[in-house]
């Protein structure tokens, strides 16, 4: 698995959100440039896993979201912190989304 | 051996016990399913409820601040402490303290000052780096990664794998091969600064625990003092032996934990749901299920019990540690594993613990030694040096 997510974007409509499925995995929303401003998760307590979640952000977009990428995956709150570690390795701090709102305790990542 | 518990214990257990139920559970029911961690704001309330009942730092030795508790309460509050969802890795989030690690009460006063002493304070952070790609269960012949000795100290080169909070830790402790002609005698321990340039967290490393990652570290020309050797140079493997065995019986007894709720949760299962017109609890499958976790636990209770009553009587208890470890990891995997069978496919789901419970105690049959080792080392005991 790469440790940074490379899938094409997808437009942040809810035609599209509601085709994927009701899966546990992580996300990453970005403007209309590609930058990344969102990193998320849908968990165990989501009623319908990364669906749910980007369901809100459908209706609210965060930090002027546009697009969204998926990744399904069980080990959704390790790989949601690795996420954010290498967004701060590349950028020197979170995604502007996600400034103000409950963060994990992060680590320092320098990856090759 | 008296195995019933005294007043003062259960006085304790049952505190605690009132503080898993009233104080961890309705937060952690608000939480993700694989949190480890309490909102700050939780944490820092609960960090005080737990100074203010005495029991803060329980495994800080009394001489060091800790509350003293012997060996035999601790097997008791380690049971009581993870029963509940992130409990056998996490038992009530961490409010009760942590000891760090236990080499570092064997440092120099200089050391102590530096290191050992702010993290009991918990202003600093530290990691455990041993394990490399090349093997972990006999470091002393595995290690590969290289500290050459310079006019300024010591220069370290190579890596180590599965190293738990490296990346959020402030210091960490290095085993690295000083004389490459000699096997474990050839080991040091050299306590590193994760700011010190050389040093770098290369990966995350996911695994079966998806509430807490490992890393994988490099060390690049990392330049570290003489002053830095925590004991004695080559002779790595020989600090605080006592003190790592001690931590093996309570790292057994919280296997325990988790297993308890989960039998309980499946007796009481057992006893509302009905297949077929009758109680799950009227099958003699059912039955012999919970009959079998009951002998599990109460077999490995007392295996912990009794390792923890040689200890707190000065005697050697090296063998009894590793059995009660290797006994009450495996029995609690199998404990759980029934109990979600008797829950059928909700024991499966992320509504109920048990699927967390299941991955994690899978984990603990490798961890602390692997259970192979733990029976080689009994065996060594028994049969002494003729299996060296």
């Amino acid at each position: 698995m790469a440790i940074r997510m490379t899938k094409p974007w997808v437009s942040l409509t809810a035609e599209n959100v509601k085709a994927l499925p009701g899966q546990l995995g992580v996300f990453q929303l970005a403007n209309a440039a590609g930058e990344v401003v969102f990193i998320g998760f849908g968990g165990g307590r989501a009623l319908f896993g990364i669906r749910s979640e980007l369901d809100k952000a459908v209706a609210d977009p965060p930090a002027g979201a546009t697009q969204f990428r998926v990744e399904i995956n069980q080990q959704y709150t390790t790989r949601y912190q690795e996420l954010l570690m290498l967004h701060v390795h590349d950028h020197g701090a979170v995604p502007a989304g996600n400034l103000g709102k409950p963060l994990p305790t992060l680590g320092r990542l320098s990856p090759l | 051996m008296n195995l019933e518990p005294t007043e003062e214990q259960k006085a304790i257990i049952a505190q605690v016990r009132r503080f898993v139920r009233e104080e961890i559970v309705p937060l952690e029911d608000k939480l993700d399913p694989d949190a480890s961690e309490l909102p700050p704001e939780d944490r820092e309330r609960l960090v005080a409820k737990v100074k203010a009942m005495g029991l803060y730092g329980l495994d800080i030795p009394a001489e060091f601040g800790g509350p003293g508790i012997d060996m035999s309460t601790r097997v008791l509050l380690a049971i009581e402490m993870g029963q509940h969802r992130a409990g056998l890795y996490v038992p009530c989030y961490g409010v009760f303290g942590a000891a760090g690690l236990a080499q570092l009460y064997e440092a120099t006063p200089e050391q102590k000052e530096k290191y050992l002493f702010p993290m009991l304070r918990g202003e600093k952070k530290a990691f455990f780096g041993l394990t490399e790609p090349s093997g972990g269960s006999d470091p002393a012949r595995a290690i590969k990664t290289r500290a050459t000795k310079t006019n300024e100290g010591w220069v370290i080169n190579g890596s180590k794998v599965y190293i738990s909070g490296a990346d959020k830790a402030d210091f960490g402790l290095v085993f690295a091969r000083t004389d490459p002609e000699r096997g474990r005698g050839g080991v040091t321990c050299f306590i590193v600064e994760t700011s010190w340039p050389g040093f770098h967290v290369r990966r995350v490393i996911h695994t079966l625990r998806s509430s807490h990652y490992a890393t994988e570290l490099q060390f690049d020309e990392l330049k570290v003092p003489d002053t830095a050797i925590l004991g004695e140079l080559n002779k790595g493997f020989a600090i605080a032996n006592e003190r790592l065995s001690r931590q093996r019986i309570p790292y057994a007894a919280q296997c325990l934990a988790p297993a308890f709720k989960a039998h309980e949760m499946a007796i009481d299962y057992a006893k509302q749901r009905e297949t077929f017109g009758a109680k799950l609890a009227s099958r003699q499958a059912i039955q012999w299920m919970l009959v079998d976790n009951e002998i599990d636990l109460r077999q490995s209770t007392l295996m912990c019990l009794a390792a923890a009553a040689k200890c707190d009587a000065g005697e050697p208890f090296r063998m009894e540690a590793g059995l009660a470890k290797l006994v009450a990891s495996e029995a609690a995997g199998r404990v759980v594993d029934r109990s979600m069978q008797i829950f059928g496919g909700a024991g499966m789901t992320k509504d109920f613990p048990f699927e967390r419970w299941y991955r994690e105690l899978r984990i603990r049959r490798v961890g602390e030694g692997p259970n192979e080792v733990q029976r080689h080392v009994v065996a060594r005991d028994l049969l002494g040096d003729s299996l060296r």
